[in-house]
């Protein structure tokens, strides 16, 4: 699922774009080398390759619903780590701009989220180790399944910890994480078997193909550990955050709920059902976002709000009509100068 | 006709849209992208409870959509289906943050109802953005201008590439598709089986296609850049559409308008 530009915050924003863009300077530096070949237009169109297969629906099995392929762990078993990471990227990129899935700022969250974990994780340190030689059909269904659970359960998780720390969505990281962990792992499900029995189509059509483009350099037990040793600090590093504002977080949300008996309850039922469903998300032993202090403070700032917002519709309305006779106007000019 | 080739003409507008001349058009693509950027790091720096003072950016998209004859149903069609991610994390902040936020004559609106509402305007302002980027720049001259600024020549070239080969590529599988459908019975969706041939055929298709273009172009003397003929220069034009926007932004950032013109109206 693609992180979106509203629930971002520039700080997280740029983090994200920082990241993405030295892995990608990294894999053009490691791609370099190799350019000459094939390499080029076969990168490119598998690229293509991606985004038409992402048009695709197939249905899934007992549901009723359908489902497409998202492509980073085919890609990855194709083009090899660095060149299915930057394969991805540049779909994404392309994507941001013609679907705006996710939009500008968020995209650096995207390629990080759903390629980097992929590509650079999943495949290297999952998939390619347990795929040896020639596997049985079963042996690949299964490790291409286990790839892509683990790849897209830390993705989205990092969709997570991004908006959680971005602090625009209400919604507590663990509530979010209990939503989001197990649908992407149904999607890793169908993802991991789509991508296998894409694979075994392939050993069997053209028995000469191999799915190893990196096979004289076997990855080396040294490189595995950093590998872990990198994702463990990211993770470690992301669950820190989280905690540290995790004790203010809980006082301002029992605050908040007590403070929320002094007004008015609204009797109706879906008042009720409201609340209980917000009772319970707030008494999860869980963590709360608000504490990155802006918009607390922002809130607090102003004890009575109202006053200053509700002067603000009668201007918005204005700016709105303003807004709009700008647009209509350099419409019409341009008419003008058409005839 | 299926889903597959709605998508595809979707697409395509989009492409036959950047090949417009007009003034914004015929801009350094550089000074599109920048503007953009600026842009949208403005929208996205308020915070969570902004919604007022983010209304007078719509200008931008207004402006730019007119003045580039761009069709405004359509953006909004394609804006429209952005929304749904950030409106599923976005629904829940009215659920669960009801402290008293504003108040809109009688109506008394939470802190999550206006948190709310500015999540849905930050969707639409920065995807909008984004789409009249793409609207009035095109993809090959975006990954140019990525290039002039730094970005490494060989994501450059894999962009130029996806993006020259995704409608060869998707016309390939709307085919497939069109004759699995044909085939078929009542057009039902491919169970995983038949889905693996497909996309598999289709894979065969792409890698057999990679190694001709790969001969065709050393045939022609590629050695892993591409060249263009086509130069850039920042005339006074991107210069004046640039600082131009960038103040307007930082007027619009800095300066709550809806509630300066409210104080000059009442």
């Amino acid at each position: 699922m693609h992180m979106s530009d509203a629930l971002l915050s520039p700080q997280v924003g740029l983090t994200m774009w920082t990241v993405t863009a030295s892995s990608i300077a990294l894999a053009s530096r490691r791609l370099r080398k190799k350019a000459e070949g094939l390499n080029v237009p076969l990168m490119g169109v598998a690229g293509a390759f991606i985004f038409a297969v992402q048009m695709i629906n197939f249905s899934i099995p007992g549901t009723g619903s359908s489902g497409h392929l998202g492509g980073g762990l085919l890609l990855a078993i194709l083009l090899g780590p660095w060149g299915g990471f930057l394969t991805l990227a540049s779909v994404l990129t392309i994507q941001a701009l013609f679907f705006a899935d996710g939009g500008l700022l968020a995209l650096g969250s995207n390629i990080f989220n759903l390629g980097f974990f992929t590509c650079l994780v999943a495949y290297p340190l999952v998939y390619r180790p347990l795929i040896s030689g020639n596997p049985s059909p079963r042996r690949l269904y299964g490790t291409s399944v286990l790839a892509c659970i683990i790849g897209l359960q830390l993705g989205s998780l990092g969709v997570v910890l991004q908006t959680a720390l971005s602090g625009m969505a209400e919604l507590p990281a663990g509530a979010f994480a209990l939503l989001m962990q197990p649908i992407h792992f149904c999607i890793a499900l169908v993802e991991g078997v789509a991508t296998g029995f894409v694979i075994q189509f392939l050993r069997t059509a053209v028995p000469a193909w191999t799915d190893d483009p990196e096979a004289s350099r076997p990855i080396s037990s040294g490189r595995v550990l950093v590998g872990l040793f990198l994702v463990s600090l990211l993770i470690a590093g992301g669950l820190s955050l989280v905690a540290s504002a995790s004790p203010d977080g809980l006082e301002w949300a029992i605050q908040r709920t007590a403070g929320k008996e002094e007004l008015p309850s609204p009797a109706g039922p879906v008042h009720q059902i409201a609340g209980r469903i917000q009772e319970w998300l707030s008494f999860m032993p869980d963590y709360e976002f608000r504490a990155s202090g802006q918009a607390e403070t922002g809130k607090t700032e102003n004890p009575s709000p109202s006053g200053k917002a509700a002067s603000g519709i009668t201007g918005s309305l204005i700016t709105l009509v303003l807004v709009l006779l700008a647009g209509l106007s350099f419409r019409f000019r341009r008419k003008g100068v058409q005839r | 006709m299926s889903h597959i080739e709605t998508s595809y003409l979707d697409f395509g507008r989009l492409e036959a849209l950047s090949r417009g001349d007009s003034f914004l058009h015929r801009l350094d693509p550089r000074t599109k992208v920048l503007t953009t950027v600026f842009f949208v790091l403005a929208v996205i720096s308020f915070d969570a409870y902004t919604v007022s003072a983010l209304l007078p950016f719509l200008l931008y998209p207004a402006v730019l959509s007119g003045w580039g004859g761009l069709p405004v149903g359509y953006l909004l069609k394609r804006v429209s289906l952005v929304m749904p991610f950030a409106l599923m994390v976005g629904l829940f902040n009215p659920l669960l943050d009801r402290d008293p936020g504003a108040t809109l004559g009688p109506l008394e609106l939470s802190g999550g109802w206006l948190s709310f509402a500015s999540i849905l305007l930050r969707v639409f302002l920065a995807s909008s953005a984004a789409f009249i980027l793409i609207a009035l720049t095109g993809m090959p001259d975006i990954a140019l201008a990525l290039e002039r600024m730094k970005v490494p020549r060989i994501f450059v070239v894999q962009i130029l590439f996806v993006y020259r080969y995704i409608f060869v590529l998707t016309e390939e599988a709307v085919r497939m598709m069109r004759a699995y459908t044909l085939r078929s019975v009542h057009g039902r969706r491919p169970g995983l089986g038949i889905y693996a041939q497909i996309v598999g055929h289709l894979l065969l298709r792409t890698l057999d296609r990679a190694r001709r273009i790969y001969l065709a172009m050393v045939s022609r003397g590629f050695d892993g850049e591409v060249h263009t003929l086509r130069t850039f220069h920042l005339g006074l034009r991107d210069v004046i559409f640039l600082v131009g926007w960038v103040s307007v932004f930082s007027l619009f950032r800095y300066q709550n308008i809806p509630a300066w013109i409210e104080r000059m109206a009442g």
